[in-house]
């Protein structure tokens, strides 16, 4: 981990959507810099900005101004093939809705990344999913179907798709809203754990609290602006709260 | 992405869907197995007709009595009586390029064997006939120019009129049949032709020598038809012009006064035939394939609803790496696949319905090579250009709003 160059670092950026014949500022200019090994919250309510930062981050959307560095390269002028490129090999997504295919083994949907980008062979990319999913304790569910697996379940096979291709950044966008309480724990303790163990940076955009008390470092959104910008002085271990969790839970029953 | 991933994927897709994959792969499969078989019919007939023509053979010309050319006055032919044996002779000796020619005289009676009759045409013939029409005796001999020239009661049967008279497969030869009560000696039989192209069974007919017909049967001295064969390489024009001029000046036509005589070559009859016969099949297939472009519609409708219900499975690859052209292409693929795969099972349902209906109906039905290329081809076209445009707006997505769509 170097200090001198951040694996994320965004000067002035802006962001204005065309909506026929208005414009609707959606970031206002917005610096920041994220180190390697980070584990980062984006909060704010609706509207905040934070999700047109994440895609900006994503590069799933290209900044109207400003400049967007990703381990030292500037892509934020990049053309719409060469994002797609970016988008395979340096970022890995999660969604609040899974997007997981129907009717394709959690095995499949794992290996879906590696079939864009540089060819990767059938054996490899069978080996490789296999091992995302092992990472993400579902080593012996890879031949279920995304109906046949729970929400939890399901988001993890997600987790193993974002992380097949060893991205430097992995971006989650409102990773447990689909999913209950204990849940929430579990999926929120599998990143604490790739942020830990394998150093793996990870940005995730909530509006819970509680959910943004996992990470390291909390930066709030308002009005297209940072606000907020701070490390999270109380972090939550999903270890420790799935414990309490459980006690509380049989105290309840009992 | 490299082509067996893309064509994986677009499989995989529609697997997903048998059930609809197979509802919209059967109007192309239709459509195929409709020019297919209509294709096969009309080749059949054409090919049914020329064998017929090759049959009576190719380099036959006949010269019929009397005209179909508008006059004042027009007369049937055959009612005519102008034309004669010495006509024939003077054929036979002023006209080069001709091989054989054997005068006509026709008439229809009742034959009668000892136990059986039967009603049949009965040619009288020169004795060079079985030469001009390429056919052989399946029993004894034909009658001789001597025949010809005593006007002898022998006849030749046609394999129906043995069957009919002395029953099928049996050699007849030495007996004698009556015509007109007068008895004829039954020299040999025809061997089996089958059916003409047109007109009626050749194998039903009695021959006898034209001289014979015309003194002992109908009392006449003119004949209603000559016919002829040309040496190889001899066109029909260089023939029949000679003829015409000939004739014209034997029955002493005037410049003005249209031919009393008609000449025609079987070839020729053939060609227009045959003309007749590729309008039809085009006609037919043309039709069959309106129904090859409502089954590409229904593969363009099926794509465009796939699209739209699998906008964020677009929106998902397109955020794990797929480039727009990787959408394009999965979605053309699995457009192509569809249709190629309805195509091939086209082809096999034309190849079954084209037996089918040569063995049910006893039509003549004849798969081409170049039919099941043109319809399978058209297939894959139809695949190509109604499942682009589907693939575009695919591809034209944008991955944000794939994402989101609900």
């Amino acid at each position: 981990m170097t200090e001198s160059t951040p694996l994320v670092s965004v000067r002035e950026l802006a962001k204005t959507y065309h909506v026929g014949e208005v414009e609707v500022p959606a970031l206002l200019g917005v610096s920041l810099s994220i180190q390697a090994g980070e584990f980062v919250a984006l909060t704010g309510p609706s509207g905040s900005g934070k999700s047109t930062f994440m895609h900006v981050l994503g590069c799933l959307d290209r900044p109207t101004a400003g400049s967007y560095h990703l381990n030292g390269r500037d892509v934020s002028r990049l053309s719409k093939r060469e994002l797609s490129g970016v988008r395979n090999h340096e970022i890995g997504f999660v969604f609040q809705g899974f997007n997981l295919l129907p009717r394709t083994s959690a095995l499949e949907n794992v290996e879906l990344p590696m079939l864009y980008g540089s060819p990767v062979s059938a054996k490899e990319r069978r080996r490789r999913a296999a091992a995302a999913l092992e990472a993400v304790g579902l080593g012996s569910r890879m031949d279920h179907h995304p109906n046949q697996l729970s929400g939890g379940q399901q988001q993890r096979v997600a987790i193993a798709r974002a992380l097949v291709n060893d991205p430097s950044l992995l971006l989650a966008d409102e990773p447990t809203g689909n999913l209950d309480s204990r849940t929430s724990i579990e999926v929120m303790g599998i990143f604490q754990r790739l942020n830990t163990e394998r150093q793996i940076t990870i940005v995730l955009v909530t509006h819970e609290a509680d959910i943004a008390e996992y990470a390291t470092r909390v930066v709030g959104f308002r009005d297209g602006r940072v606000r907020l910008d701070q490390a999270v002085a109380r972090r939550r271990h999903a270890g420790d709260e799935l414990r309490r969790f459980d006690a509380e839970a049989e105290a309840l029953s009992a | 992405m490299s082509p067996i991933v893309t064509l994986s994927i677009a499989v995989g897709a529609l697997r997903r869907n048998a059930m609809r994959t197979a509802l919209t792969a059967l109007g192309l499969v239709i459509g195929v197995a409709a020019v297919i078989v209509m294709v096969a019919l009309g080749t059949g007939a054409q090919s049914s007709i020329e064998s017929g023509i090759r049959n009576a053979g190719t380099n036959v010309v006949t010269i019929s009595a009397g005209s179909n050319a508008f006059g004042p006055v027009r007369q049937g032919t055959g009612n005519t009586t102008t034309l004669t044996a010495a006509d024939a002779q003077a054929i036979a000796q002023e006209v080069e390029g001709i091989r054989y020619i054997s005068p006509g005289a026709n008439t229809r009676q009742q034959v009668i064997a000892e136990a059986s009759n039967w009603n049949t045409q009965i040619q009288g013939a020169g004795s060079d006939l079985p030469a001009i029409r390429a056919w052989s005796l399946q029993y004894g001999a034909f009658f001789s120019s001597q025949d010809v020239l005593s006007a002898a009661k022998v006849a030749v049967l046609g394999s129906v009129v043995r069957d009919q008279l002395f029953g099928p497969g049996t050699d007849p030869t030495g007996a004698t049949i009556r015509i007109k009560n007068q008895p004829f000696r039954v020299l040999g039989v025809l061997t089996s032709k089958g059916q003409a192209a047109m007109g009626p069974d050749q194998d039903d007919t009695v021959m006898l020598p034209y001289t014979t017909v015309q003194k002992k049967l109908l009392g006449i001295t003119h004949l209603q038809n000559i016919t002829l064969s040309m040496g190889d390489g001899v066109s029909f024009d260089r023939v029949s012009e000679p003829i015409a001029a000939l004739l014209r000046t034997r029955h002493q036509l005037t410049a003005g006064a249209p031919d009393d005589f008609t000449i025609r070559s079987l070839e020729e009859m053939a060609s227009v035939l045959t003309a007749t016969t590729t309008t039809m099949t085009w006609l037919l297939a043309s039709i069959a394939a309106v129904s090859l472009l409502v089954g590409g519609i229904g593969i363009m409708n099926i794509m465009l609803v796939s699209v739209t219900e699998r906008t964020r499975e677009i929106g998902l690859r397109l955020s794990v790496g797929a480039r727009d052209i990787d959408v394009l292409l999965q979605f053309l693929v699995e457009a192509l696949v569809l249709s190629l795969a309805g195509g091939a099972l086209g082809v096999a349902l034309g190849f079954a319905a084209a037996f089918g209906v040569r063995r049910i109906m006893q039509w003549s039905a004849l798969v081409t090579p170049g039919a099941v290329l043109m319809s399978f081809g058209c297939a894959a076209a139809v695949g190509i250009f109604f499942g682009f445009y589907p693939a575009r707006k695919a591809a034209a997505l944008d991955p944000i709003d794939a994402l989101r769509y609900e």
